[in-house]
């Protein structure tokens, strides 16, 4: 049989039909696209956890700053207060965990370091920082990381597939928005949550980061990008408990994709990745852009 | 863009960062260059048009052309130590801020690779989400895309009667190869031909057999940089 998907709806139908939860279709569907056997895909994504632990560690133990002076040293900083406040911060230690290590991501990311671009290097803090703060803070095996990817990896496929993952074409909602879709629907799975549910958190963090412009300053994958990993984090495990609380998406997660789409074509060029709007526009934006040696803009330009 | 996503197209590529056009876009000009230039130069000149040339600092596009010349792939994390690898490999190294006219993509980088009397300069373009285009070689127009291949691109560089290129194509067709387009470039009595194939790479041997054609200053298959 075929394990083939192109929307969360065939997704969900083929969970039901094999009562597996969407990371096994998900892992089938690899072999069935790629032609290759069960073990080749695991070990694929077992590379691809090796490249995001490194990313962590780097981010937090051996702190640098970046080639434009903005970033550098913000996990290590969120780390030292967890331990300091002795449990007394707002969030829990996971939620802390999952925002350390987004922030870590982005920094390896920002100073020339190796990173998996999951799905895109600009949202590449979301689903390491979600995933493996779960993991530590569960206890969970290697197998059980691998089928939080897989899982992710399959919302991926449904909104590239549908909408677009490229900032360019859509904006941040595509790419961070994206990443805590993806994100959310691992954080149900890798509690025992049911496809149904995992599709619910996707489909809820997706609508939080509807509209979301991409607007980085001087161009460079730093601000506002590592900070907007570490909160979307915060919209994953958020709309996984949600969904896992029972709570219902009103929307199924295709509806929300294509209104991403739809919000995407509806955005000024200038919000999509190539710094003329937003944040990357502000007198703090100009002086990146003066700093990088790039051409100034016209007090006109930003109301055009 | 293909019409059946892989798991690994979300999850991945596995990347140096910090941006995918103007670092791993610009690792694999050098790569392209280099692989175009088939030996590892003395020196290399850089000359960066558009905003290869002004935002270079803030993306490592210097490093990264320099590790591409130094073979290193895309998620090589000695991409930013570039500059002493270069020393020790004894690489001179220099960039330049120009304008090559308004004919070529923002992102472009002229590439001057120089070995004794060889001299070979290698123009690319970074068109955006790490893909690259080289548009001209030695001041040739050519059209070469370096994206998850189809076709697997020859580099002919030959006198511009068409014999040598004639006998080129019969030649590969003996081999078995299928081949999807020639592109010929002309300056005076010289030219310079892609010959996109099909299915099969090119063996080193008949590389060389190519080579030893009348009339054929080199051929080059690019059929390395498939990863
Ligand atoms: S603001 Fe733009 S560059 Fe930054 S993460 Fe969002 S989409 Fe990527």
């Amino acid at each position: 049989m075929s394990y083939m998907f192109k929307n969360a709806d065939q997704l969900l139908k083929l969970c039901k039909k094999l009562k597996k939860p969407l990371s096994e279709i998900v892992i089938r569907y690899e072999m069935e696209v790629a032609d290759s056997s069960r073990k080749e895909v695991m070990d694929k994504m077992r590379k691809v956890v090796a490249v995001m632990k490194e990313a962590i560690n780097g981010g937090i133990y051996e702190p640098k700053k970046s080639l434009s002076g903005m970033s550098g040293g913000g996990a290590g900083k969120l780390m030292k207060y967890f331990q300091k406040k002795k449990g007394r911060t707002y969030l829990n230690e996971l939620a802390i965990r999952a925002m350390t290590y987004a922030i870590a991501t982005g920094e390896t990311n920002a100073c020339m370091g190796r990173i998996a671009a999951f799905p895109t290097a600009g949202g590449s803090g979301v689903i390491p920082g979600v995933i493996m703060a779960i993991k530590e803070i569960d206890k969970l095996s290697e197998d059980k990381v691998l089928r939080g990817l897989f899982t992710a990896a399959g919302i991926g496929i449904i909104i590239a597939e549908n909408a677009t993952l490229s900032a360019a074409a859509a904006g941040c909602q595509a790419e961070v928005g994206a990443a805590n879709a993806c994100a959310a629907a691992a954080a149900v799975e890798m509690r025992g949550g049911k496809p149904e549910q995992a599709m619910t958190a996707a489909a809820m963090a997706m609508k939080s980061a509807l509209g979301l412009a991409c607007d980085p300053l001087g161009g460079l994958v730093e601000v506002p990008c590592i900070k907007r990993n570490a909160l979307g984090t915060q919209h994953a495990l958020g709309a996984a408990d949600l969904a896992l609380s029972g709570i219902v998406s009103y929307i199924p997660f295709d509806e929300v994709v294509e209104a991403m789409w739809n919000i995407g074509k509806l955005m000024s060029p200038k919000i999509r990745e190539t710094a003329l709007g937003g944040l990357a526009v502000t007198p703090t934006g100009m002086r990146i852009r003066a700093k990088l040696g790039l051409p100034a803009l016209k007090k006109s330009h930003l109301l055009e | 863009m293909p019409t059946t996503y892989s798991v690994f197209d979300i999850a991945g590529p596995i990347m140096v960062g910090p941006s995918s056009s103007h670092t791993a876009g610009a690792v694999k000009i050098g790569q392209l260059a280099r692989a175009i230039y088939d030996s590892t130069p003395e020196k290399v000149v850089f000359q960066l048009h558009g905003s290869f040339g002004t935002v270079t600092k803030g993306h490592a596009t210097d490093r990264a052309l320099l590790a591409g010349i130094m073979k290193f792939k895309t998620s090589d994390p000695r991409i930013k130590d570039a500059f002493k690898e270069a020393k020790k490999r004894h690489i001179e190294y220099e960039f330049q801020v120009v304008d090559l006219g308004p004919k070529f993509h923002p992102n472009t980088v002229r590439v001057i690779l120089q070995k004794g009397d060889k001299t070979m300069s290698i123009t690319g373009s970074s068109i955006g989400g790490g893909n690259v285009m080289i548009c001209q070689v030695n001041n040739f127009d050519v059209d070469i895309r370096a994206m998850a291949g189809k076709y697997k691109s020859i580099i002919v560089s030959h006198e511009s009667s068409n014999r040598s290129l004639e006998e080129l194509t019969a030649y590969l067709i003996k081999k078995g190869h299928h081949i999807a387009n020639v592109q010929t470039s002309k300056i005076n009595s010289h030219a310079m031909s892609i010959v996109n194939i099909v299915k099969k790479h090119l063996t080193l041997n008949e590389v060389l057999a190519l080579e030893q054609i009348p009339g054929i200053e080199f051929v080059r298959s690019l059929t390395k940089l498939a990863h």
